[in-house]
């Protein structure tokens, strides 16, 4: 089996796959943060510490332990999820731009910390070894993508999902009709923290070096860009806006050193063409449904107008 | 000694309170965390640079050359990239902003070169104090003075004149004020200047403390200034004066016992220990919710 995926995967161009698997683990990291602030409307502007301290476990489990990828990537994920609850717990109680802020500073320091323990080789970056595997890293990364997205499925359309949205849209009403606020932000914390943490391990096998200073506040401003552009809270808009940014500064690599600043400018453009994301908060099988002249589902439209209610500007804000 | 490391603390922080003052506000005006206010202030820094060096102008009129040049930059900013997105979800014109701050950042790279640079020699004479035992630049006092000149202009025009007024009316009601015939647009464009003067001057303050300028200064010192905004209670204005100085306080007292190397992440961890007792900051208004 996994000599028969290298032999496949041998086929294609080494730098198309390069930008595939970077796609698909920007649609990782974009599906866990879609769980944070997409679905529970929490803010975070540190995501990209959590990507960080999985790739940093998920790289020393293989340097220390030699543990096989699939063991090291659930064990991964469950580290980070643990370290998420625990920051979670105290600073999930502050609200709006001050939970954000918090984030933003906790990613600063474990940023700090990383490159000043040893353990990570402070400043020099760890140069990862090959991952305990025969199956090629495109396919384990899409495999990954796959079970990210069916599993963020299912969590939309469950009872717990229901809960966070809940949560989104109206702390004090989600707290009378008996959700526990805390618990359900600390849990959704720690899925999205989960999810990031496999997309790092990914990432630090993948790119077979990692840095402490590559999962800074830009890379955070990354992924957060990807869900907003995707349409926040819309799974297919997280892939769509993930795919889209991934691959963007390899398009625009003829541009050379203009390339950032296009990518400046064009987050301004579809921001202020499209406020709202790409996708809204419509699925794909409502979009599927629009075009085949049927009324999309009443979840749909019962969010887009909560969505619209909820916006500054107008009401009582 | 420690009246020497308050000092630097003192100069250090009354910088990130003149960013700080911007965004907190911003934010009070129109609840938007304005990341590209960091790059006002490298720009600003870079301007500074400009006047001294090739126009060869005195150093106080640098400075006002930069201000002016901000002021124009950060109206221009809100003008194109905010104002369209004001009655969107606060998210995209958060998004927004930070294209501005990568555009911003990546047109002074092309322009001036990734490597620092520094002021020219003799712009501002500095000569060293002895006060007891502690050891006193003028450029620090510059810092200091100029900090506080500022500060106190900024609570005159916010307290004393009627566009203060109007600021302060806008940042308790925005619909409100604008159904009492104060023109909101102009309001915004206004504390937007305001900002990004005050950023331009800590800019050159900075440039001329550490003698070094590059593209990418604004955005630690812009996040630190935001820090040290929410630190105090974001949308209160002595609330950003009091976080700064006590962000770059701390910071020096970190480095001096040790600490030099987690020198960034010391700011944020005073954050999160003062946020996690007074969740809206220290000067911040309590959030009430109406159920």
């Amino acid at each position: 089996m996994g000599d028969f995926l290298q032999q496949l995967v041998g086929y294609f161009n080494p730098y198309y796959l390069q930008i595939i698997v970077n796609i698909g683990i920007g649609i990782i990291l974009a599906l866990g943060l879609n769980v944070v602030t997409g679905l529970t409307g929490q803010l975070s502007l540190g995501h990209a510490a959590f990507m960080s301290i999985g790739a940093f476990t998920s790289a020393l489990l293989t340097i220390k332990l030699g543990m096989p990828f699939s063991v090291n990537l659930i064990l991964t994920g469950f580290i980070t999820a643990g370290v998420a609850a625990l920051i979670g717990l105290p600073i999930l109680r502050l609200t709006g731009d001050y939970l954000a802020i918090c984030t933003l500073g906790f990613a600063e320091i474990v940023k700090v910390v990383f490159l000043n323990l040893d353990i990570t080789n402070r400043a020099l970056g760890l140069t990862v070894p090959a991952a305990n595997t025969t199956i090629p890293m495109p396919v384990v990364v899409w495999v990954v993508v796959l079970l990210t997205i069916i599993c963020v499925t299912f969590i939309h359309n469950s009872r717990f999902g229901r809960a966070l949205m809940a949560v989104r849209g109206d702390e004090i009403a989600a707290e009378a009709m008996g959700i526990n606020v805390t618990l359900y932000k600390v849990q959704s914390f720690a899925i999205g923290a989960f999810i990031a943490g496999v997309g790092g391990g990914l990432y630090a096998h993948f790119m077979s070096y990692i840095n402490p200073s590559d999962f800074g506040f830009l890379k955070s401003v990354d992924i957060l860009s990807m869900i907003v552009l995707g349409g926040l809270g819309s799974i297919t808009g997280s892939v769509i806006g993930a795919g889209i940014l991934s691959a963007a500064p390899e398009f625009l690599r003829f541009m050379a050193n203009y390339r950032m600043l296009v990518y400046g400018g064009l987050l301004v453009c579809m921001m202020i063409f499209r406020p709202n994301g790409l996708m809204g908060r419509i699925s794909f099988a409502d979009l599927v449904l629009r075009t085949l002249g049927r009324k999309p589902h009443l979840k749909t439209i019962m969010e887009q107008k909560i969505m619209e209610s909820s916006r500054p500007g107008n009401g009582d804000t | 000694m420690f009246f020497q490391q308050l000092i630097n603390g003192i100069a250090l922080g009354s910088t990130y309170a003149l960013i700080a003052l911007g965004y907190t506000m911003v934010y009070g005006i129109i609840t938007l965390i304005n990341f590209a206010h960091g790059e006002i202030y490298m720009v600003g820094a870079f301007v500074g640079l400009f006047a001294t060096a090739v126009l060869k102008v005195n150093f106080f009129i640098a400075m006002l050359i930069a201000m002016l040049v901000c002021v124009l930059l950060g109206v221009f900013i809100e003008r194109i990239a905010y104002r369209p997105l004001r009655k969107s979800s606060r998210l995209s014109a958060l998004i927004s902003a930070i294209g501005v701050s990568i555009f911003l950042s990546t047109l002074a790279q092309m322009l001036f070169g990734a490597n620092a640079k520094g002021y020219p020699e003799g712009v501002f004479p500095v000569k060293q104090i002895t006060i007891g035992s502690a050891e006193i630049s003028t450029l620090q006092l510059l810092i200091i003075a100029i900090s506080a000149i500022l500060m106190i202009a900024l609570e005159f025009i916010v307290h004393k004149t009627k566009i203060g007024k109007a600021m302060r009316a806008t940042s308790e009601d925005y619909n409100t004020a604008a159904l009492m015939g104060i023109n909101v647009n102009m309001v915004i464009s206004f504390t937007f200047a305001l900002g990004s003067a005050l950023a331009a001057a800590g800019g050159v303050l900075v440039g001329l403390l550490f003698n070094a300028v590059s593209f990418n200064m604004g955005l630690m010192a812009g996040l630190k200034a935001f820090a040290a905004a929410v630190l105090g209670g974001i949308g209160s204005i002595p609330g950003a004066m009091l976080g700064g100085l006590l962000l770059g306080v701390t910071e020096v007292a970190g480095v001096a016992i040790g600490f030099s190397s987690y020198r960034d992440a010391i700011a944020f961890a005073i954050l999160v220990l003062v946020l996690l007792v007074k969740p809206t900051g220290l000067l911040g208004r309590k959030i009430q919710k109406k159920v």
